[in-house]
């Protein structure tokens, strides 16, 4: 009996399989999540590279260096491989990483599913990548892919473009499914919902947006599919349709969108600030309120993306309205995020550095929103470069930072060592001069009208464009630093300890820095 | 025991395999329809492209689901993991429900608002002025550009086959609900008759949805491409005809089972989410019936 139960117990904790299959094969929570992390970054690369050909185009004003439909190309699948390859797949990688751990639980609760929600992510971008390569060209349509001109108008490339939709959103459902069994059904003995890390908290919001959503993309896109190929009328007023039924239910999605791509990163800042301020989280009941508050809001604002495209005054008063209300829940994180540090004995290590600047630049972002969301004041701004500085400012400093500050909260965690803190600082004032050098000017220039997704421009807005450039490329080449210290990192440095940062609370902080292979085999008691 | 009670499966060449399956499928597929639509003519590259990925799809989800029901029935499922099968098959039956939501939104949007628009009243009214000679009537048998596109000669009677169809497929979640019970008081010989009936409803269903459609294209004029009226009708209809035929092969699947003696009357999961999936398709039925045939 006892050598039965010793033999078990050696075959529930062997460790990783050796060589390339131990990736392809694997069911582990940890390998997927640093699978998904590693493609996040390299589709941040390849996404950055596209933006840099932007920006080197929009250095001077006149033709320089590509063809107009190579631009915009370009800017569409920057767009979507940012929002759908990086940012999207990063935050599915940290749920994997530390939802388990966090709420004590030996693995997510799908294991298998797990990676299956993985591999199809370089199958589906690897189809949509391809499509540069043909005749026809990439999608040209820009990210929003409004009809006609992504119907009637489109490359056939729309089509792959459509089934590459179809695949991400299959992967996306199952990655939802999976992180919500997991939290609702494994958590350890002991963690109530009210008790459980706000960064699974808001997961668990964001992966409910994403099951609700995803289908209506799926929707949507299938409409598409059948006007090209099909011959329906969905979006086209000579049978009946209307193109501004395409904005309705694309922004239906697209709106909750933006929020699964921000609420994770909340969660993130949420963790960080409280450890390197010394301090619990102020307001945690709160932050919860707020963040489903927000999910339930994100629902019934979708048309403030549509104020000029000739909606009926009533339309435009509520969806005015109600996306102002959304500043009141962001309102009282932010109130919350800064009682936490207020008389906090604060450190700045890298991962604050970067939660800080999520702090004041998402903010900042916030407020262009809100100048966005006065309906009368956005047939001004609308379309032109004011849009392009606000959610980039919600999305890189945001979503970005938010992304980062974790990489570096848990990378000790993850590989049992230290980062170098200095190149760590190094690489956050670089990120963060270069993300405002970028985006700040792009504001003035978008109040003075210059249009957004254009490849040339008026003279008047030349020196706010080159400033724009240098910026751009400042920022881009700054994240090759954060590769060089993940290399460094994971190949060796100062051991960490198993709590890692002075401050920090929570199950992942209890077991061993690297985390073993298998945690929670049995699962801890939380008080 | 040290180890945990959740199993945790070491590795597996499901998900690559199942990728890769679904990889073939969509390019495939794209590859398809581009050429249909080129007007190329003929199997091609692509259409091998797709099988080959249908088929290595549906082999990997057969063993895949095989491995499962042999994991299952060899005990290594604690309670734990049966409910996170729950909490799996519930969230992917709301996914579903969002996306027949997007097209009954579409219908809702063209009927209560671009299409008046179209025809001058209300407040974006303006639209008028594309086609001034437009009139909105809901069936749209005449649609905004006239003889450039025409609408369908005349709509499907909810009163005949639908009407049929609501009352067999209501059954069937009446029968269905009898081999539940059955199958938890143990009456495995009722179990079978029950489903097997459920079963066969569900086919006659489907048997009458395809006349359905033959009659709507052979005399009715009313097509895919006969303007929005068809679109949203064959989409929402033929959405769920396709939910109709999966849940009836999975009910087919689950009547095997039985036949083999799966399942005891505590544990039974595999049956109730395919019975929680009919009771889905059962609903959305009644959405058609009330919003697409009969308003
Ligand atoms: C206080 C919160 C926010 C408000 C009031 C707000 C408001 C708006 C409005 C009104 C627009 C449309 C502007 C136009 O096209 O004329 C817009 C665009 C956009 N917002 Fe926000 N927003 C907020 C937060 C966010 C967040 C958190 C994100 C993402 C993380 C985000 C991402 C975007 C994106 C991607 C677009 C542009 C979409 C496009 O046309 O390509 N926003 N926002
Ligand atoms: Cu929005």
């Amino acid at each position: 009996m006892t050598t039965a139960t010793a033999h078990h117990d050696d075959h529930g904790h062997h460790g990783p399989a050796k060589g390339i299959m131990r990736w392809v094969l694997t069911t582990n929570h940890k390998d997927i999540g640093t699978m998904y992390l590693w493609f996040a970054f390299t589709m941040l690369f390849i996404g950055g590279a596209m933006a840099l050909i932007i920006r080197t185009e929009l250095f001077q004003p006149g033709m320089q260096l590509i063809e107009p439909e190579f631009f915009n190309q370009m800017t569409t699948m920057h767009g979507l491989i940012m929002v759908f390859g990086a940012i999207m797949p990063a935050f599915v990688g940290l749920a994997n990483w530390m939802v388990p751990l966090m709420v004590g639980a030996p693995d997510m609760a799908l294991p298998r599913m797990n990676n299956w929600s993985f591999w199809i992510l370089p199958f589906a971008f690897g189809m949509l990548l391809f499509t540069l390569f043909t005749e026809a060209g990439a999608p040209n349509f820009g990210w929003t892919f409004y009809a006609p001109l992504s119907t009637t108008y489109a490359p056939s490339s729309v089509t792959f473009f459509i089934f590459g939709v179809h695949m991400m959103g299959i992967s996306s459902i199952m990655g939802a499914i999976n992180i919500i069994a997991t939290i609702l059904n494994l958590r350890a003995p002991g963690m109530t919902l009210m008790k459980m890390p706000l960064f699974v908290w808001t997961w668990l919001i964001t992966a409910y947006l994403l099951i609700a959503v995803m289908p209506v993309l799926a929707g949507v896109v299938t409409m598409m599919l059948m006007d090209i190929h099909f011959g329906t009328s969905f979006f086209d007023a000579a049978g009946g349709g209307d193109p501004v039924l395409f904005q309705h239910v694309f922004w239906f999605f697209g709106h909750p969108e933006v929020y699964i791509m921000i609420l994770p990163a909340f969660g993130i800042v949420s963790q960080i600030i409280p450890t390197f301020a010394r301090k619990p989280l102020f307001g945690y009941a709160s932050m919860v309120y707020a963040t489903s508050s927000i999910a339930f809001l994100s629902f019934i604002v979708w048309a403030h993306h549509m104020f000029t495209v000739g909606l009926p005054l009533q339309t435009e008063l509520f969806f005015m309205y109600a996306t102002m209300l959304i500043a009141i829940p962001t309102g009282v994180k932010v109130f919350n995020w800064v009682s936490t540090m207020f008389r906090g004995s604060m450190t700045f290590e890298t991962p604050m550095l970067f939660a800080l600047a999520f702090v004041v630049l998402f903010t900042i972002g916030g407020f262009s929103g809100l100048m966005l969301a006065i309906a009368p004041a956005d047939f001004q701004y609308h379309d032109t470069y004011f849009v392009v500085a606000h959610f980039h400012y919600v999305l890189v400093p945001g979503a970005l930072f938010g992304i980062i500050a974790g990489v570096y909260y848990w990378l000790p965690k993850w590989t049992g060592h230290y980062y170098d803190e200095k190149l760590g600082k190094f690489h956050f004032w670089m990120s963060f001069i270069g993300v405002n050098v970028t985006f700040f000017p792009m504001h003035f220039i978008g109040l003075a009208g210059m249009p957004r997704r254009i490849p040339d421009y008026a003279l008047q807005f030349a020196d706010f464009n080159a400033i724009a450039s240098v910026g751009a490329f400042i920022f881009g080449f700054s994240q090759l630093i954060f590769l060089y210290l993940l290399i460094k990192t994971i190949r060796g440095g100062e051991k960490a300890t198993d709590e890692v940062w002075e401050g920090a609370e929570g199950l992942e902080w209890t077991i061993p820095s690297p985390a073993p292979y298998h945690t929670f085999a049995e699962a801890p008691e939380v008080k | 025991m040290a180890t945990s009670s959740y199993y945790v499966p070491e590795s597996s060449h499901f998900p690559i395999m199942a990728s890769l399956g679904l990889f073939g499928m969509a390019s495939g597929a794209g590859g398809m329809m581009n050429q249909m639509s080129a007007g190329e003519s003929g199997y091609a590259f692509p259409h091998y492209v797709f099988f080959a990925g249908a088929l290595l799809l549906a082999y990997v989800l057969f063993t895949w689901f095989s491995k499962v029901v042999t994991e299952s029935r060899a005990g290594m499922y604690s309670p734990q993991m049966d409910r996170s099968f729950r909490w799996g098959m519930s969230w992917f039956i709301f996914s579903e429900v969002m996306f027949f939501a997007a097209f009954f939104g579409a219908l809702l949007y063209v009927r209560q608002w671009a299409g008046p628009w179209l025809d001058g009243q209300g407040d974006k009214g303006v639209s008028h002025m594309l086609w001034p000679s437009f009139d909105y009537s809901w069936p749209m048998f005449n649609n905004p550009a006239g003889a450039d596109l025409p609408g369908p000669n005349a709509v499907i009677d909810p009163w005949h086959i639908p009407l049929l169809n609501t009352v067999l497929l209501m059954s069937s979640s009446v029968t269905l609900t009898f081999a539940h019970h059955a199958l938890r008081a143990m009456q495995r010989g009722r179990t079978i008759f029950w489903l097997a009936f459920t079963v066969i409803l569900g086919a006659i269903f489907v048997y009458y949805q395809v006349l359905e459609y033959i009659e709507a294209y052979s005399e009715l004029g009313l097509t895919l491409d006969s303007g929005i009226y068809g679109s949203t009708f064959f989409m929402l209809t033929g959405f769920h005809g396709a939910h109709v035929t999966i849940g009836a092969f999975i009910l087919f699947i689950m009547w095997l089972r039985i036949c083999k003696g799966h399942f005891t009357p505590e544990q039974h999961f595999g049956f109730e989410a395919a019975a929680w999936y009919w009771h889905f398709v059962d609903m959305v039925w009644i959405g058609l019936f009330i919003f697409v045939y009969i308003m």
